[in-house]
């Protein structure tokens, strides 16, 4: 019972500080969409845009806003990426913006092997100049708010948590339900050996409903960032079998 | 002298009595037997073995060798699965865990002394006791059924040979055959199940025997994702599906296995094919243990201890606990908080609050899936709903393939948790 009790009080310590989760980032305007041409130039080496652009390793970029995740027909996506397009990702500001960030811990599994996009700033130019490639952008300045949410952006103080992994390994056995912990990824992604910091981006995502899919939007919902931070610590360290 | 002599010895023995007993407890470790290897019992036995390293001695009884789960079942009568891709086998559970086996069928419970007594003869001590048999059948719920005709009349709602048994049955109806199922009264197992099942029944009607018809005869007015099936049905199988709901007498209904009958409200019905799903109950170790009220058997929700013995925790299908459905999912899931608080109460490891959740997916028709879910929290009065989610009509083919796809990663991976 003491340590029901001491428990709870960790908790209700834990919940009484302040939130702070997430950088408030109402009212940031558009990047500059000339140097978002610089910028793009990273990505160019994989994905073309303008008149008649074709599919390279990555799909073509024209009419990106507002097109469904994974849906360019004959383009070859990876299975996290036909997840996301039967989850109904839709490409705009704000989802747009947390896949360049870290484009794994939006898709977990993406062919896309790039580390993202760190400063806010590129990520607001670059995205500012692929607009100019879509004929009716959402979410585009002309149309109110113009901000753009950065829901997977998190605070130091969140990501400093040090998980608590034993009680890390009580809250999985509910992601084991359906996540193997052979690592498979057979019709469920894995979520055993990623970076906890990866790992905890992605489930705030989910508690924020920036990943779309309905079921994890319910798990991460009731998660506090103390039990986000106990499954990141867990799973990072989790041994596979089979 | 006498007296003084009387009470030295009297002092003597309750001395070497309490000696005694501690070095007894030292040596042997503490004892958790839990009763049926399903997706409670089998998930509950592995994880109080594996998360206790070795502290605790775990007994499971089952009688079967092989577990053929019921959920996914029914895919096999829509030919999506064999049979054998749904059963499974103890022997990592023994090999891996260290947990001892013991194939036989519990048939009660002294509660006193804390013994589980065996089919087989003999009986089990333990110090807690995990219950997770399932259902067993309401006596006398279809007027005309009764276990001595679930050969001609299968219910195929404990997975295996009945199973085996109903597809065998669907397969050699005559062309434009009925097929009939008496569906079940609230609480059962499964809420979608009987309409999955009709869905999967009519995929391979409708591809093998295309004028045949099937029958719902239903006591409940309305029933879990019912748009959405209804909607499937329509889009799938036009006018293959009846279904006669209360209004329509669908709650009267009686059957003769002998002339292959159904009597729905005065209405007699010649079928090729009677699936009966009666009124169901806690599996019958429940009641021979006296831990049942009325047909279940009441659980606190913050450890899934039975209401009426602290020493039992009961799981699942059988117990009463409020707002989680009758599921493998939910049993899982409740499985994980027996385990924590068995183990705390037996080792004194760390015990966390009750989480629980339940996802049921449901396949219509090819790559056609389904689901609803929703996660739970333990109240002092019940297990009680928090926050859910169900599948919206009128979704695109990608996303229902995508949750059929998910379904499968599920399966994969529910019974890993249970077996591996």
């Amino acid at each position: 019972m003491m340590k029901m009790r001491s428990f709870f009080a960790a908790l209700a310590l834990a919940l009484a500080l302040p939130a702070g989760a997430f950088a408030d980032s109402d009212g940031e305007l558009l990047g500059d969409a000339e140097r978002g041409a610089d910028v793009f130039r990273k990505c160019t080496g994989c994905h073309k845009v303008g008149p008649d652009a074709p599919n390279r390793a990555g799909p073509h970029l024209n009419e990106i806003f507002g097109r469904k995740a994974g849906s360019i027909e004959g383009f070859k996506y990876s299975k996290s990426m036909q997840r996301a397009f039967g989850d109904g990702l839709v490409w705009d500001a704000e989802t747009l913006d947390a896949y360049i960030e870290n484009p794994r811990a939006l898709i977990s599994g993406t062919r896309m092997s790039f580390r993202g996009l760190k400063d806010p700033q590129d990520r607001h130019d670059v995205l500012a100049y692929l607009r100019q490639f879509t004929a009716s952008p959402q979410n585009i300045p002309e149309a109110a708010p113009t901000a753009n949410a950065h829901e997977v952006v998190l605070s130091p103080e969140i990501l400093a948590i040090v998980g608590d992994a034993e009680y890390g390994e009580y809250l999985a056995a509910e992601c084991l339900t359906c996540h193997k912990r052979s690592g498979s990824d057979d019709g469920i992604p894995s979520i055993v050996n990623w970076y906890e910091e990866d790992f905890v981006v992605a489930m705030h995502a989910y508690k924020r409903k920036v990943r779309p899919h309905p079921v994890m939007q319910m798990m991460a919902s009731r998660l506090s960032d103390e039990e986000i931070a106990a499954l990141a610590a867990y799973f990072a360290k989790i041994e596979q079998d089979g | 002298m006498t007296l003084n002599r009387r009470a030295f010895l009297g002092t003597a023995t309750a001395a070497s009595a309490t000696l005694a007993a501690p070095m007894v407890r030292a040596q042997a470790k503490p004892r958790a037997v839990v009763i049926g290897g399903g997706a409670g019992g089998a998930t509950a036995a592995r994880y109080i073995a594996k998360d206790s390293k070795g502290e605790i001695d775990v007994t499971l009884i089952e009688p079967t060798r092989t577990y053929y789960t019921c959920f996914f079942s029914n895919l096999y009568l829509g030919g999506f699965r064999t049979m054998d891709s749904l059963g499974h086998s103890y022997a990592t559970l023994a090999a891996t865990h260290g947990i001892n086996v013991v194939h036989d069928w519990a048939i009660g419970v002294d509660r006193d002394a804390k013994t589980v007594s065996l089919a087989g003869g003999g009986s089990v001590p333990y110090d807690r006791l995990v219950i997770s048999p399932g259902i067993d059948f309401v006596d006398g719920a279809v007027p005309g059924w009764d276990l001595s005709t679930q050969t001609a009349m299968p219910h195929a709602y404990k997975a295996g040979t009945q199973t085996e048994l109903l597809k065998r049955q669907i397969e050699s109806m005559p062309e434009g055959g009925t097929y009939v199922m008496v569906a079940p009264p609230n609480p059962y197992r499964c809420p979608p199940g009987p309409y999955e099942r009709v869905s999967m029944v009519a995929h391979y009607l409708k591809a093998n025997n295309p004028t045949a018809k099937i029958i719902i005869a239903d006591p409940k007015p309305k029933f879990s994702k019912q748009g959405l099936f209804e909607e499937g049905w329509q889009k799938h199988y036009g006018g293959m599906i009846e279904r006669i709901g209360p209004d329509f007498g669908g709650e009267n209904v009686s059957v003769n296995a002998a002339d292959m009958t159904v009597d729905i409200d005065g209405e007699v019905v010649n079928a090729d094919v009677v699936n009966v799903i009666p009124a169901m109950k806690a599996g019958a170790i429940c009641d021979a243990a006296a831990l049942t009220e009325g047909n279940w058997a009441p659980v606190s929700g913050h450890t899934m201890q039975s209401r009426l013995d602290e020493n039992v925790h009961i799981l699942g299908d059988a117990c009463a606990q409020g707002d989680m459905p009758k599921s493998g999912f939910s049993a899982n899931s409740q499985a994980k908080v027996a385990a924590m608080a068995v183990r705390g109460a037996l080792t004194g490891s760390r015990v966390f609050p009750a989480k629980f959740s339940n996802t049921c997916w449901s396949l219509i028709d090819t790559d056609d899936g389904v689901k609803v879910g929703a996660s739970y929290e333990a109240t002092d009065e019940k297990i009680a709903k928090v926050d859910g989610f169900v599948s919206q009509t009128g979704e695109d083919a990608a996303l229902r393939k995508a949750t059929y796809e998910e379904s499968v990663g599920w399966y994969a991976g529910i019974t890993a948790d249970m077996f591996s």
